[in-house]
This record gives C-alpha cells, structure tokens and sequence, in this order.
C-alpha cells in the first residue's frame, strides 16, 4: 500500500505564447522513488520548479498531504536544481550549514547534521575548503548535501546523475535508496533510462508538456507488454511459421520472437516446441523502459 | 519560518561573507589610510615652533607668546650666525630689527607689529577654507558610499545568479527575504564604515589638536547628515539589488547599472557645480535624490529654516518606500531568468514566484 502525499493537478504553464505544460497531472508516493522521464524540452524542469514554487502556475493545484502547498510545507522539501549552484567563496560546511538553516534548522542542529552527512560522503576532510577549490564531482556531492540536509520528506532533484562518474553515480543512488527506504518521497529526472529503470519504483514519462504515461513501473510494463515471447531450442526454429496464431517478428536459426494472437495459448506453443527437440529458453518478452518511452511519446 | 527570521539569516551571511572579503577589507583600510595621513601629514609637516634668535629680551618675551621658539644670543653677530647656519630661521636684534636669510619672515615681523582692530559686520561662524571642505566633503562621501556599496550589493546580487543558487534559496525562502537580507546587510556595513571613518577623523582630530572648533561648528550638520544618509542610501539599495537582478553574469553590470550610475551621478554634480547658488541648492534639498546632500550642507551653512529638514526627510522617505516598492517587483521579475540579461520591462511584467 503505498500512500500519494504529493499530487501534480491539471497544472498548464506558458512563457509568452508558447505553452510548455498541458493538464500535468501525476502523484507521487511515500518511500518510493519515481523517475521523471522525458525529452529535452518536455517540461521536467519547469514542472519541478512549480512544485518547489521558484514559478508559479498558470492554473491547477500543487497539493502536499492533501493541501496546497505552502512555503511552510516547502521548507521540508530538498532540491538540486538541474544547474548547480553554490557560493564558490564559501566553506563547504558553511555553506550546507546556511542552506539548512534557511530550511529552519536551529544552528546547532544545522551543523551536527552537516557534520554527520559530509562523513557520509566522504566529504568530511574537505568541509574547511572553499567550494571553488573541489574538483567538479566533490562539487556536485556538496550539492547533494545541501539537498539533503534537512532530512526533507519531499526531494526534487533534476537529472542528478548528469556530470557524475559511475562511482559517484552509484553513491548517490544508495543515499536516494536510504531515504526512501526511510519514508521520503523522492522525484528526479534523467535522460539515462537504465539507470532510472534500475532505479526506480514508480515512472512519469511527460513528452511535449503532457503526462503521457504514469503509474508503478511494473504496472507500466505490464500495460505495455504485447503478447510477445522469446524462445531458443536446440535445432532450427523455422517451423513456428506453421503454427496457427503466430506471427514471427524475429527468426535467427535457433532463437525467434514471435506475437500470439489473442486467444493463443502459450503453453500450446511450448508443448510444441517440446516436440521438436530440447528448448534452452521461452518465455514473455518484458519491454525495457527505453521501449515504453518510445512508444508512449509518439 | 518567517520572513524576518529569513532575512535576518541572509543578513548575517552577507556581512559574514564581506568581512572576509579582501577587496572590502582593502578599501576600508585604504579609507582609513586617507584619513589618518591627511589628519597627521600637516601636523607632522609642520614639526614644531619656528625658532628665532633674540638679542632684546623684551622682544624674545613678545615672539615667545607668539608661539615662536627663542633662542637667547649675547649680540647681533651671534645672531647673524645663528641665521647664517640655519640654526634659526630668523633673528630680532636692537633696533628691532629682523635679520633673515633669503625670505621674508612675516610671521615674525606679524608678531612684532601692532595690528589695527578688525570689525567684520557679516562674521562666518567658520573660516572660509571651511565654507569650501565641508559640502564638497558631505557630498563626496554620500556619493561614493552609494556608488561602491550599491555596486556591491549589485555584485552579490549577480553572484547568486552566475552560480545559479538562487533557485535553491528561492526554493526555500522567499525573494523579498533575500533581499531585504542583502540591502539590509549592505546598509549595515555602509554605515559601519561611515562611523568607524567618522570615529577615526574626530579622534584623530582631537589628538593632534587641529580640532580649533571645528567640529562644534560642523555637529548640526553632521546629526541630520546621518538620518539623510540612511534613508537616502536604503532609498537607492534596492535599486541596485534590481541591477543586479537584471545582469545575468558580472559582465552584464555594466549595462545593466547605467541608469543607476546616473542617478548617483547627477545630483552629485548637481551639488557640487550649483552649491553656491541658494535657490538651486534650495530645490536641490527638497529633490529626493539630491536631498540627502543638499540639505545638510544647507543646514551648514545656517541657511535652512528649522522644519526644513523634516519636510526634506519625509520626501526621501517616501521615495525610498516607493523605490522600495519598484525595485523589489524587478528583482523578484528577473532573478530566476539567468540565461540572457533581463529588460526592466519583462521583469515588471514576469509574475511573481508561489506563496
């Protein structure tokens, strides 16, 4: 049972005459991460800002726990914008100590937290550094902290993962798992769909500023999932051309895809294959997300 | 969190992150340098009394009350020498006579005179060196303090945006904290430098004894100088945060702050090439942007009725409220537009962020 405590409704927003977001609608639950997936230009970025309140909407509703959004409620949200920044001049730990404090943090809560998170990633040994001298992966880590801070219920993070070497990359999503795990909900985006299919529990895909696809990942590829299977036998597979109900999308010697027709029973198909000779493999053929993606964005 | 809890956490970011700037640093110690030199040059320069050789007791006793420095000889010879070497830079011998050697000594001929009675029908509280110094000084400092720290507060204004933290401050405190943070911070320091500077002259003042009554003649003017400076700086700060706000990088600046540069500019010229000329100075010190100069030289020069000030203070008060009012709707317009320079009108027009 997962519970919705961030809801997106019939958002539009236009810079002069050219409307970037349609109707956006979506939810976003407690403990789970949801990946935020579309083109450049789709709209991510100017819907994360809506829900930070850096912009306002044209109509429709942000709602937190039910209500709208306030900049109360806000100030339990984190954020990394999708372009970094931070006072080059400060100290690390100055800096995330000050952006937790804004957040409403007393000073003595802000600086064992900061403390405790810089450890965390391994920024410890740094924290008396001006920003400006770390290289740009220590960088993008204090960015991640200064999102990270105020333990928020709510992160946004747009494309975290751009700019960060595997490493970094795989560090930051341990830090997103763990607090999830611990009941945030978090958002991002990113344009590097196996990571977001690796990573994620729940999807928005938004193309051309409309919500084209949204739900649980499972649910989503169960929705896309055509009556298409793999198999791979022993021999030659040619003779599945000969078996009513099917269409082969794919013939390679002894590997085939093929479509069912509706009312094709699948274990049909297996038994006969079975007839044939050994068979190595069968079975449903799951899309990845960069097939959905496609497919939905048409 | 409230808006002034937010502010004031901007607030002491701000001056935190100027105290440790070495640019900032720099040019208050040089300001100080300035002061300090020009109060103790002349005194140092001017060393101790002059020294004059005397043969006649009667008139060494005149010239010592005079605040020369007598050097007591036997006779004209000695004396000669004494000059002749240097040792004196001039000697009274019986006659009186003075013997100098290659000047005239006027002060030592002024102190030996008898000067007929001077009545002067239309007296200046203050000398005329004086009449000139202090409007020239009041208007400098009023210009230069707005220029360099409204400069400052566009800087760090830009600064947020080149680096693009704005948007996570924006997201978590609303622009009207930033910047009232900001001008406020800005204001503070402005007027800390001013006092420390102001500290540093009357101490100095004080110490090497060049005071000779100036600074009772120039109090009335200084007390309403402080409350015109104020209003008039935080009247033009949030101005400046707007020109900052407009600029995408530092480079941008410098278009960007044009019209905020004349608008210092001018009346500061204004003031000074019109000075001496009553009616002008007059509606000088009643415009709001000229007023915070105009009106305390005017008050110097014992020229302004006693209500005359208020009415010039509410003027600039009003003003500032309104500036107030223009130059945050700008800066909230522009702030998150950091690709391209803004125009002043997109950003009226650009609605504000969210609650």
């Amino acid at each position: 049972m997962t519970t919705t405590v961030l809801d997106v409704g019939a958002v539009d927003r236009s810079f002069g005459d050219r409307q970037v977001l349609k109707d956006v609608s979506f939810s976003v639950a407690a403990g789970r991460l949801t990946g935020f997936v579309g083109a450049n230009g789709a709209g991510k970025t100017t819907t994360m800002r809506i829900i930070l309140g850096v912009l306002a909407a044209d109509s429709g509703t942000v709602t937190w726990r039910g209500v709208p959004v306030t900049r109360e409620a806000r100030q339990r949200f984190g954020y990394m914008p999708e372009e970094r920044g931070l006072y080059p001049k400060m100290t690390v730990a100055d800096q995330v100590v000050y952006l937790a404090r804004l957040h409403g943090l007393s000073a003595a809560d802000a600086r064992r937290r900061t403390t405790a998170l810089l450890d965390r990633l391994e920024l410890g040994p740094r924290a008396g550094d001006q920003v400006e001298k770390l290289s740009l992966g220590n960088q993008q880590r204090v960015q991640i902290a200064a999102a990270l801070v105020h333990d928020p219920e709510l992160l946004v993070l747009d494309e975290p993962f751009s700019g960060l070497d595997p490493l970094a990359a795989d560090s930051v999503v341990t830090v997103l798992r763990e607090r999830a795990a611990a009941g945030a909900a978090v958002l991002f985006s990113s344009h590097q769909l196996e990571l977001v299919e690796r990573l994620c529990d729940d999807l928005v895909i938004i193309a051309d500023g409309t919500i084209r696809a949204a739900g649980s990942r499972d649910e989503l590829r169960g929705q896309h999932t055509l009556a298409r299977y793999a198999i791979e036998v022993e021999a030659d597979a040619g003779w599945l051309r000969d078996e009513p109900g099917v269409t082969i999308v794919d013939l390679d010697g002894a590997h085939a895809v093929l479509e069912l027709a509706p009312g094709t029973d699948d274990q049909h198909i297996l038994r006969a294959a079975l007839a044939h000779g050994p068979v190595r493999s069968f079975g449903p053929v799951r899309p990845s997300l960069a097939e959905i993606f496609r497919e939905v964005i048409k | 969190m409230t808006t002034f809890a937010a502010a004031r956490l901007v607030l002491g970011r701000e001056i935190r992150a100027k105290l440790r700037d070495k640019a900032f640093l720099f040019s208050t110690v040089s300001f100080l340098f300035i002061i300090i030199a020009s109060i103790a040059i002349p005194t140092l320069i001017g060393g101790g009394a002059t020294k004059v050789a005397a043969v006649d007791s009667a008139a060494g006793a005149a010239l010592r009350q005079a605040g020369f420095e007598i050097v007591e000889v036997p006779d004209a010879a000695a004396a000669e020498r004494l000059v002749r070497d240097g040792d004196v830079e001039a000697a009274v011998v019986a006659g009186p006579r003075v013997i100098a050697l290659d000047e005239q000594p006027d002060e030592v001929v002024k102190a030996l005179s008898t000067a007929p009675e001077v009545q002067l029908l239309d007296e200046l509280p203050y000398n005329r060196a004086l009449a000139i110094i202090v409007p020239l000084a009041i208007a400098m400092l009023c210009y230069l303090t707005s220029l360099l720290f409204g400069l400052q507060i566009a800087q760090s204004v830009v600064e947020e945006k080149a680096t693009r933290i704005v948007e996570i401050l924006v997201s978590s405190v609303s622009p009207r904290a930033l910047l009232a943070g900001k001008v406020g911070a800005m204001s503070i320091l402005a007027f800390a430098q001013i006092a420390l500077l102001a500290v540093v002259t009357v101490v100095g003042l004080k110490v090497t004894g060049t005071d000779a009554g100036l600074l009772d003649v120039i109090a009335p003017a200084l007390g309403w100088f402080l409350p015109f400076f104020v209003l008039g700086f935080v009247m033009l700060a949030t101005i400046w945060a707007a020109v900052g706000a407009l600029a995408a990088r530092m480079e941008d600046l410098g278009s960007t702050s044009g019209t905020a540069q004349m608008i210092v500019l001018i009346p500061f010229f204004a003031v000074i090439f019109l000075r001496d000329n009553p009616a002008a100075l007059t509606a000088l010190s009643y415009f709001p942007l000229s007023s915070p100069m105009a009106m305390p030289i005017r008050i110097f020069q014992q020229d302004a009725a006693g209500w005359e000030p208020f009415l010039a203070l509410a003027i600039v008060a009003v003003t500032a409220a309104l500036l107030l009012g223009v130059g945050a709707r700008i800066y909230e317009g522009s702030l998150l537009r950091t690709n391209t320079r803004t125009s002043i009108l997109a950003a009226w027009k650009t609605r504000p962020t969210a609650g």
